[in-house]
């Protein structure tokens, strides 16, 4: 039996044609080294293969692979990467390459258990589609025997007009023939224009298309420092989580998975708290030469923002509703599953209704405008923050002096913040109404975007001990009030299906039981909150942020 | 891991093209990931593997366990397909396994056991003879596949085969038989393939004729399947392999 390649190597040159001397003088010289025999029976062209992965990538980001190779009949998915996944290949019929896949497309086997947990509940997506034809070759010692194989492959990737891969050349070792296998990857080495493969194929094909794996986040991750004008740091936060709110529309659009949607409206949070935050950079006139907003432009675009932010909620609740229907259904300790299945479909049936208005809105001449605009108000902020740093006042005092630094804009913003929701935290006792909860957590939301838009600055070790103590406060408060929000929801949705002669008894009383059970995670989470705020906010907590805005500062 | 044994007490009935072909039919056809062990020191196996016929420690150092079988297999040319191969030091193995410590008629089946996780089917092509080997390999094995040439004589070894099988404590391999080398132009070798099938349960209907095709595969040190696939002798192999999955699943 053969093993997996041993040694991989790139034939490459300036053209196809140089790469095609490059392979040929590899057979050459392996030829002159062992007997060389074509592979009898090898397959000449390649099967087609496309990679899949979620629109975040999140299997690239646990170490995976997913590749589709399509076939004569059916096809197979083949899933890589560390034990215990390794190899899988699993078998699949009518298994499109071009179009996206939910997890319940993929039959039961062993690559839907090794994935599910790490994909859900995002779709899969073709990424990018390789063809290619294949020599294979057989090296023999002096009897004839084969010692290891060669396997050329010309890739091409199948989009438009790409120029064509670099072949690849792969030495394999049969079993027992180590040695002789290393003497032919020797070879192979020492001829000019073969360079060690240092990158899996898909990298190479993305790289041709112009992306790269991890191509998209939804993290804000902007290119800052603490020096840089405050003005030029806000456009860029700004411009970037534009980018993601567009970098979604097309996927929420196509209804491809709910995440879409989740990260959309996510960086339209970011950007209205973002403007809240710092928006008065960018209204600095100093900063930013004549490109400057005003007060009334930037309260224009924060209204604006806050519309697509209302339009994309009516669909993400129901989103949730449907997301945690499995787990709603286990609760039910009185009602049996089936009695929720019309609410099921009830929130299907009002999801289609919603769907079509968010389309309509985020298709509508109001949101292209409001992104076009914003797009060209920011990068001409950022632009002429970022060249008034050259220059100098008329005063001959320095410009840069002169601005407001990012370093001070974020340590004076977060500071605020968190003075804010230490403060109206302090004040919350068991006796407090819910509200007062509710208001915290929007700051301790304002708090954690601060912190996120200027993690750049930041010492990673002092900046992931205040966030996780900071999450797990959040995280307390977001149970408390979605589990509100869902209990009103849940009676809401009982008066309309009742309205709509939709609601059989048994139905509204497993959704009473249902609001029964968020009730008491509601009040679990309300009785564990002293613990988590005195963590967060307490004296070792505001030293840990002291600390961290410090470093930021610096 | 189903283990299949080509066994005759004669010499020279065609153990060894038998299991060449059938593991390579094995691998190739089947798709059973295949090891086969070529325990006759002659290394007529190994030469049709194109494998040179020496292990690391020879054979002393397998049946001792210091060096693990795992380390002496070599890939063939074929996929699916790995040989363990002859060594010289082989002809001393009755020695080895009577010294190795524990039930010297059981030490092969113990050491074949770690192969069970990485092949599907294993083929122990064995040297003539009753000795101590071929008293291990009809203990390991699931299948012995004897091949009889036709003819009284070779007729009454598969009988004392059958009886030695018999005797043994718990576990007995199934036994089954075939004509080999039979050539048509004779009358006994006709008369006898046509009666004993018929006679004998154990006695597979496929029988491989005497060609020279199957001479040559020392020549093109190849099973008979790559070079001439289809040539009789291929589909009699082909046929004969078939028989034995039916008749021993």
């Amino acid at each position: 039996m053969t093993t997996p390649g041993l040694a991989g190597f790139i034939a490459s040159g300036e053209d196809s044609q140089t790469c095609d001397v490059v392979v040929a003088e590899v057979l050459e010289a392996l030829g002159q080294g062992f007997g060389l025999l074509p592979e009898r029976g090898a397959p000449r062209g390649g099967r087609r293969r496309t990679w899949f992965d979620t629109f975040d990538w999140r299997l690239y980001r646990a170490g995976l692979t997913l590749e589709y190779a399509a076939a004569h009949r059916g096809g197979e998915l083949r899933l890589s990467g560390a034990a215990p996944v390794r190899d899988t290949v699993q078998p699949v019929t009518g298994w499109q390459a071009s179009r996206p896949h939910q997890l319940r497309d993929l039959p039961d086997g062993p690559i839907a258990t090794s994935i599910s947990g790490v994909v859900a509940p995002r779709a899969l997506l073709p990424e990018v589609t390789v063809t290619r034809t294949t020599a294979a070759y057989r090296l023999l010692n002096e009897d004839g025997k084969t010692v290891a194989r060669l396997l050329v492959e010309y890739p091409a990737v199948a989009a438009g007009d790409v120029r064509p891969l670099p072949p690849r050349l792969t030495i394999t070792e049969v079993r027992g023939y180590l040695t002789q296998a290393r003497r032919a990857a020797r070879i192979v080495a020492g001829i000019p224009g073969v360079r060690p493969v240092t990158q899996p194929l898909l990298a190479d094909a993305l790289h041709a298309i112009g992306r790269y794996p991890g191509d998209y986040s939804n993290k804000v991750a902007a290119n800052i420092t603490g020096r840089m004008p405050a003005a030029e740091a806000a456009a860029t936060i700004l411009l970037r989580l534009l980018d993601t709110v567009e970098a979604n529309v097309p996927g929420v659009l196509r209804d491809i998975d709910t995440e879409f949607l989740h990260d959309l409206r996510v960086s339209v949070r970011r950007s209205r708290s973002a403007l809240k935050l710092f928006g008065d950079a960018l209204t600095a006139p100093l900063a930013a030469r004549g490109t400057a907003l005003t007060g009334r432009e930037l309260a224009r675009f924060a209204a604006e923002f806050k519309w697509v932010g209302d339009l994309t909620t009516p669909i993400r609740d129901l989103d949730v509703h449907l997301l945690d229907f499995e787990d709603t259904v286990r609760t039910l300790r009185a009602a049996k599953p089936d009695d929720l299945e019309p609410f099921r479909a009830y929130l299907k049936q009002r999801r289609v209704r919603e769907f079509r208005v968010l389309a309509r809105g985020l298709r509508s001449p109001r949101f292209v405008t409001l992104t076009r605009d914003w797009r060209e108000r920011l990068t001409a902020i950022r632009d002429s923050a970022n060249a008034g740093t050259a220059g100098t006042v008329r005063s001959g005092q320095s410009r840069r002096a002169a601005v407001e630094t990012t370093g001070t804009l974020a340590a004076d913003r977060t500071r605020l913040a968190f003075a804010k929701v230490a403060k109206r935290g302090a004040a919350i006792t068991p006796a407090s109404p819910h509200d007062t909860l509710h208001d915290l957590r929007k700051r301790c939301k304002e708090l954690r975007y601060a912190l996120e838009f200027f993690a750049p600055l930041y010492r990673a070790d002092s900046y992931g001990a205040v966030l996780a103590d900071l999450k797990r406060l959040q995280d307390g408060l977001g149970e408390f009030q979605d589990t509100e929000v869902q209990i009103g929801e849940i009676r809401a949705l009982a008066t309309s299906m009742l309205a709509a002669d939709e609601a059989p008894a048994v139905t509204l009383l497993a959704m009473g039981e249902v609001t029964a059970w968020l009730a008491a995670r509601q009040q679990a989470a309300r009785e564990d909150f002293e613990r988590r705020f005195a963590a967060f906010a307490g004296v070792d907590g505001q030293r840990r942020m002291a600390e961290l805005l410090r470093g930021g500062a610096a | 891991m189903k283990i299949y044994a080509t066994y005759n007490i004669k010499g020279g009935v065609g153990k060894t093209t038998t299991a060449v072909n059938l593991a390579y039919l094995a691998a190739t056809e089947s798709k059973l990931r295949t090891v086969l062990w070529d325990l006759d020191p002659q290394a007529a196996a190994s030469f049709m593997f194109r494998v040179k016929p020496r292990v690391k420690g020879g054979g002393k150092a397998l049946i001792r366990g210091t060096r693990a079988l795992d380390d002496a297999i070599k890939g063939t040319d074929f996929d699916n397909l790995d040989l363990i191969p002859a060594d010289f030091t082989y002809r001393n193995m009755d020695l080895l396994l009577d010294s190795a410590g524990g039930k010297p008629g059981r030490k092969l089946a113990k050491l074949l056991a770690p192969l069970a996780a990485e092949y599907d089917a294993m083929f122990l092509d064995c040297p003539p003879g009753i000795s101590l080997v071929s008293e291990n390999v009809l203990h390991a094995a699931d299948v012995i596949v004897v091949p009889l040439i036709p003819t009284t004589l070779s007729v009454r070894t598969l009988d004392q085969l059958t009886e030695f099988v018999a005797e043994f404590d718990g576990r007995r391999p199934d036994v089954l038989a075939f004509f080999s080398m039979v050539d048509r132009r004779k009358n006994l070798h006709r008369e006898i393939t046509e009666n004993f099938s018929s006679e004998r349960a154990r006695v597979a209907a496929t029988f491989v004729p005497y060609l020279a095709v199957v001479e040559n595969m020392s020549v093109q040190r190849a099973p008979v399947t790559v070079f001439a696939p289809r040539s009789s002798a291929a589909r009699a192999y082909r046929a004969l392999w078939s028989e034995i999955q039916d008749s021993t699943e």
